[in-house]
């Protein structure tokens, strides 16, 4: 429910290159939770103890774990932003280890803000004037639309599949024992804690994968969306390979071996890159090749950046135009292939190319790079390029990815603390009405991950699996 | 001279139409609180008819049951006095879904209520057909009925049931009559209508009759009833109803019956699309649960005795549209049934009612004031349903007679309150019936506890006696006392004791603990405490048990309460009357649409309503806040 009162938190600075990240906490037990987490050098010093207003240098702990070293802010209510009590945690930037302290603080307490809940807490405390109103209900809006768009677009597509197959699962076993209760006479549940027993330790093996992949940044897209493209058989994959450091697409001389989408989670410099391996961009009439191509290019429109690699051992040919036209508006940086054979195609046959086609446009932004995937060269090059454009603001990059992942494993932990006292109840022989409360606070967080309510799933699916009534 | 007959006309405080479930409680609720009520049934010898299942309360209805009952309402109380079998369901299960049913004799159960509103002072029971809702600047002023008399009132409680232009069918045999071949109500419908309020038709079924006589018991299993058997009232004395009752019994159709549905659907009303109104999911007919569940090679069927001045049995489990011929052919294959005679067939009813988006939570119009809808009328079904809403029409009809606050029950205080809430605020497109799972609180609306819950509130309306309202104070302090007691009486790990461990099968002690902790294990109950415990003193068995569920529970109950405090802070946030939704930048359309639709009192109300995204309240609940500035 979007009205709450207890304590929040959220990262409240860009996720990037900054130097300084902060985590900002806010409620009542605001102070507390982050003085749980916190350790001065000053021997006893508390910060449940200190006044409103002041900054303290410590240590942020995950148990016995240090995580960073830091500056925490605490402000009392009611002067602080959400007139609650907050504590701003300025740590070092750099993704990792602001999401560990987010993490940190969740971990002992606080929840998950949701989009906009800092700004809504501030106006409904009073602290915005009034003439603010439409504006924080636009940041409400806004916020809530990314969120929803981010948390169900940026899941890996098989991650959907498995949650809507695990709410199956849940949905189904709570309407069983809903009809047991509701017509006892028509439906038994004898043998019923063996079954719900085996079900939910399985579901709880299958959650805690999914948490942990959530720790490697694996549930969600995250990072910079970057894609290759490229003709056939100019050693896209291979340079995936090079970039990646493994041998996960396949390479062949035969050109159109990848005829589907790869993808991977890399960093770079600290940066994160998802990035995307695709068929090769050719008329072609094999139906399963054309396929290839449509999804590559759709890959390729909704890409932060593009990594367009050309065969310079080979001239330009029609394909090649094509996909000069199709980047026009797009950010991207030129491989150069095949530098260690014999140079056909270079950067200036490659500017006047694009020059070309496109009269007003100027090529001197295009980042161009000699590579060989073969002699492994001008990988650092690719690098320094991917995060000069980054650090130049020109390629964008949606903090909300990183919090999204954070929202989910968080839904992943409750759903699966939740199958735990399924479990316990289950084994104890509770009567089943109890462990039906316990599924249903599952099958809902699970929900929040692909977007969806509770609704009247329950009763729809009481109805139509199981033969009741008069 | 000409000697003109003058006009009936009367004046009372509230009329009740319809002398159903619901309008037997609205109108008792009326006349107990002191109003001049008038109650119109198209039969007197229809009051509190019973033209479906021959039971009060099972699964989640008895909860209802006991809720009308704690409110001061009749139907407990009437279902104690004429019942021929009871049984406590789920009882293997936890306290939360244990439900009270009892078998009714029918005709006693009719007869019983209506002795009951005859003898009921400030009521009068009216035979007549009320055709017109006479209204005065959207404010109801009172009726007219077929005859022409008209009775001016303060506030209208309509409750038709199933009457509203009925019509019932038979396979291709269409009758136009209400339940049981009565009269039929057709006028009222236009006059609703032209009130502007929306009307939509539904429909349910009832199975055939049968002859007793002709039913082979010996090929079905036997049902009986419970030993000792609890009463539905809080005010009934167990010991005065203990007594012999009749059995149920159970067999089952066959691949055979199966066949013969199958290979006649095409003369199913509903299959050959005759019937227009939307039917409930939760009591298909026979033809529905055949179709819709092919893998299930056999289906249920409870022969239940309609009464016991009557050898006629219920077909449970076996309603049908399906015309005489297949029925009787259908039913006759069913072991035990091969030589039945049906005495009265099964039939489908289709009806008017209104969509209860017409109406607030206190189920009074909100285009009419002083116009309130109980019962069927409502899109539910069901005998409890309809008593629950009944007894809550009456109560606030009287309210609104007094000028006083009206009274809504929430989610977190009684299934009455789930079942109105769903009722205004989802969209519902089938007959509505309670069921324990649409109750999220529902560990802490159990029916053994529907006095602590609700005794007050009938108390405070003034529908509960002063003597049962301290019969229930002092039985809540018994639980408070002792329940304390228990946390404090802690138990050393001496030998003796340790021996008393083994015995029942529970870990030995390692330091002091306490009974009450004791008594969450499985293994241990009060009553085997009792060894360890020599200082308690004896207390009622209701008592007990509500110490026992508080205690052996108490992690799941601290947990919903956590969750009602959630719950309750958004209710409170009031939504203004006529709020302009348009006014609120930002909404998403689908949810302007729908809030424009329900127009939700509160907060929590609207963000039930399916459409409406936590995003749009939280929109909401700002705009709310500057426009208080």
């Amino acid at each position: 429910m979007a009205y709450k009162t207890d304590t929040i938190a959220t990262i409240s600075t860009g996720l990037s290159d900054s130097g300084i990240g902060i985590v900002r906490v806010s409620g009542e037990d605001a102070i507390t939770i982050v003085d749980r987490i916190f350790r001065s050098p000053k021997e006893g010093k508390s910060l449940a103890k200190v006044k409103g207003n002041t900054i303290h240098y410590g240590f942020i702990y995950d148990e016995n774990k240090l995580i960073d070293e830091v500056m925490a802010v605490v402000l009392k209510a009611p002067r602080s932003y959400t007139t609650e009590n907050t504590v701003e945690i300025n740590c070092h930037g750099g993704v990792l280890m602001v999401q560990k302290i987010l993490e940190t603080v969740l971990k002992t307490g606080a929840r998950m803000a949701e989009p906009g809940e800092f700004t809504k807490r501030a106006f409904l405390n009073g602290r915005i004037d009034l003439s603010r109103a439409e504006a924080v209900i636009d940041v409400i809006h806004s916020q809530n639309e990314y969120a929803l768009r981010a948390g169900t677009n940026q899941l890996r597509g098989n991650l959907y599949e498995a949650v809507s197959q695990m709410r199956k699962k849940l949905i189904y076993e709570i309407a069983f024992i809903e009809s047991a209760i509701d017509d006892p006479e028509h439906i038994s549940l004898d043998g019923f804690y063996d079954r719900i027993i085996k079900i939910v330790t399985e579901l709880i093996e299958e959650i805690e994968k999914m948490i942990q992949s959530a720790d490697s940044g694996k549930l969600i897209k995250e990072g910079i969306r970057t894609v290759i493209l490229g003709k056939p058989n100019v050693g896209k994959s291979s340079l995936m390979n090079l970039i990646v450091g493994s041998e996960k697409a396949i390479v062949t001389n035969v050109a159109g071996t990848t005829r589907d989408v790869l993808e991977e989670n890399i960093r770079i410099h600290g940066l994160g890159l998802n990035i995307v391996d695709t068929a090769g961009i050719r008329n072609t009439e094999d139906v399963v090749e054309k396929i290839g191509v449509e999804r590559a290019l759709s890959c390729a429109e909704s890409a932060d950046l593009i990594v367009y690699v050309v065969d310079s051992s080979t001239e330009l040919d029609a394909n090649d135009f094509d996909i000069i036209d199709f980047i026009r508006d797009k950010k991207v940086i030129i491989l150069l292939n095949k530098s260690d054979m014999k140079e056909i195609t270079d950067e200036n046959d490659l500017r006047s190319a694009i020059e070309g086609r496109f009269k007003n446009i100027s090529s001197d932004d295009v980042v161009m790079i000699k590579t060989s995937a073969k002699d492994r060269t001008g990988l650092d090059e690719f690098e320094t390029a991917v995060r000069n454009m980054f650090f130049q603001g020109k390629i964008p990059m949606d903090d909300e990815i990183v919090i999204t992942n954070l929202r989910h494993k968080e839904a992943l932990m409750d759903a699966c603390d939740s199958l735990k006292l399924v479990l316990k109840a289950a084994r104890e022989e509770m009567p089943e009405d109890f462990l039906s409360i316990d599924l249903m606070n599952a099958y809902s967080s699970l929900g929040y991950i692909i977007g969806e309510e509770v609704g009247d799933d329950l009763i729809n699916e009481i109805f139509s699996k199981f033969c009741m009534g008069k | 001279m000409v000697y003109i007959m003058p006009e009936i006309r009367e004046k009372v405080n509230v009329c009740v139409i319809g002398a159903g479930h619901a309008g037997c409680e609205a109108a008792l609720a009326c006349a107990r609180l002191g109003l001049e009520t008038v109650i119109f049934t198209v039969s007197v010898d229809s009051i509190a008819l019973m033209p479906c299942n021959p039971n009060i309360g099972g699964s989640s209805k008895g909860h209802l049951v006991r809720e009308v009952d704690a409110l001061g309402g009749e139907m407990g109380k009437n279902i104690d006095k004429t019942f021929i079998q009871s049984k406590m369901l789920n009882v293997s299960k936890g306290p939360a879904v244990h439900s009270l049913r009892a078998q009714a004799d029918k005709s006693d159960y009719t007869r019983a209520m209506r002795s009951v509103l005859e003898h009921q002072d400030h009521l009068t029971i009216k035979q007549a057909e009320v055709c017109d809702i006479l209204t005065e600047n959207r404010k109801v002023v009172g009726i007219r009925t077929f005859t022409g008399a008209v009775y001016e009132c303060q506030a209208l409680i309509v409750c038709t049931g199933t009457y509203l232009n009925a019509r019932c069918l038979c396979g291709e045999a269409i009758t136009y009559t209400g339940p049981n071949g009565l009269q039929v109500a057709t006028h009222l419908s236009d006059s609703l209508r032209s009130l502007g309020l929306k009307l939509r038709r539904f429909k349910t079924g009832t199975p055939a009759r049968m002859s007793g006589d002709s039913i082979d018991y010996s090929k079905m299993e036997e049902q009986f009833g419970d030993d000792p058997i609890v009463p539905f009232s809080f005010s009934t004395d167990p010991t005065s109803i203990q007594k012999k009752q009749v059995s149920c019994w159970l067999t089952y159709t066959n691949e055979e019956t199966h066949k013969i549905i199958r290979a006649n659907l095409d003369r199913s009303p509903i299959y050959a699309g005759i019937i227009e109104g939307t039917g409930p999911r939760y009591c298909p007919s026979i033809e529905d649960k055949v179709v819709k569940f092919a893998d299930k090679d056999r289906h249920q069927v409870f022969l239940e005795p309609e009464g016991i001045h009557t050898s006629e049995m219920y077909v449970g489990g076996m309603s049908s549209s399906l015309p005489e011929d297949v029925q009787l052919a259908m039913y006759r294959t069913v072991p035990g049934l091969e030589h039945c005679k049906i005495v009265r067939n099964a039939y489908a009813i289709e009806y008017d009612c209104i969509d209860p988006m017409e109406l607030y939570a206190t189920l009074e119009t909100k285009k009419i004031s002083g116009l309130f809808c109980a019962g069927q009328i409502n899109g539910s079904s069901g005998y409890e349903e309809a008593a629950a809403q009944g007894i809550m029409a009456g109560i606030n009809a009287s309210q609104f007679c007094k000028g006083k606050e009206q009274i809504i029950l929430d989610r977190s205080q009684a299934y009455i309150g789930v079942l109105i809430d769903d009722l205004v605020t989802k969209e519902n497109f089938e007959p509505y019936r309670m069921m324990t799972s649409r109750a999220e609180y529902r560990l802490l609306l159990r029916q053994d506890n529907a006095d602590l819950r609700l005794r007050e509130i009938g108390y405070q309306v003034g529908l509960v006696s002063e003597e049962d309202y301290h019969h229930t104070l002092e039985k809540k302090k018994m639980i408070d006392d002792e329940v304390v007691r228990l946390k404090h009486v802690v138990i050393g790990a001496s030998k003796d004791h340790q021996i008393f461990f083994d015995r029942h099968g529970s870990s030995q002690l390692k330091i002091g603990t306490s009974l009450a902790e004791l008594m969450c294990r499985p293994e241990l109950s009060y009553d085997i405490l009792a060894e360890l415990d020599p200082l308690r003193k004896p207390l009622p068995r209701e008592v007990i048990d509500q110490v026992q569920i508080e205690i052996k529970y108490e992690g799941y109950l601290e947990r919903q309460s956590r969750q009602v405090e959630q719950f309750k802070k958004m209710e409170k946030k009031k939504i203004p009357v006529n709020f302009d939704y348009d006014q609120v930048p930002s909404l998403r359309l689908e949810a302007r649409q729908k809030l424009k639709k329900f127009q939700p009192v509160n907060i929590g109300q609207a963000s039930r309503i399916s459409g409406v995204s936590p995003a749009d309240i939280s929109v909401l609940l700002v705009y709310m806040e500057t426009k208080q500035k």
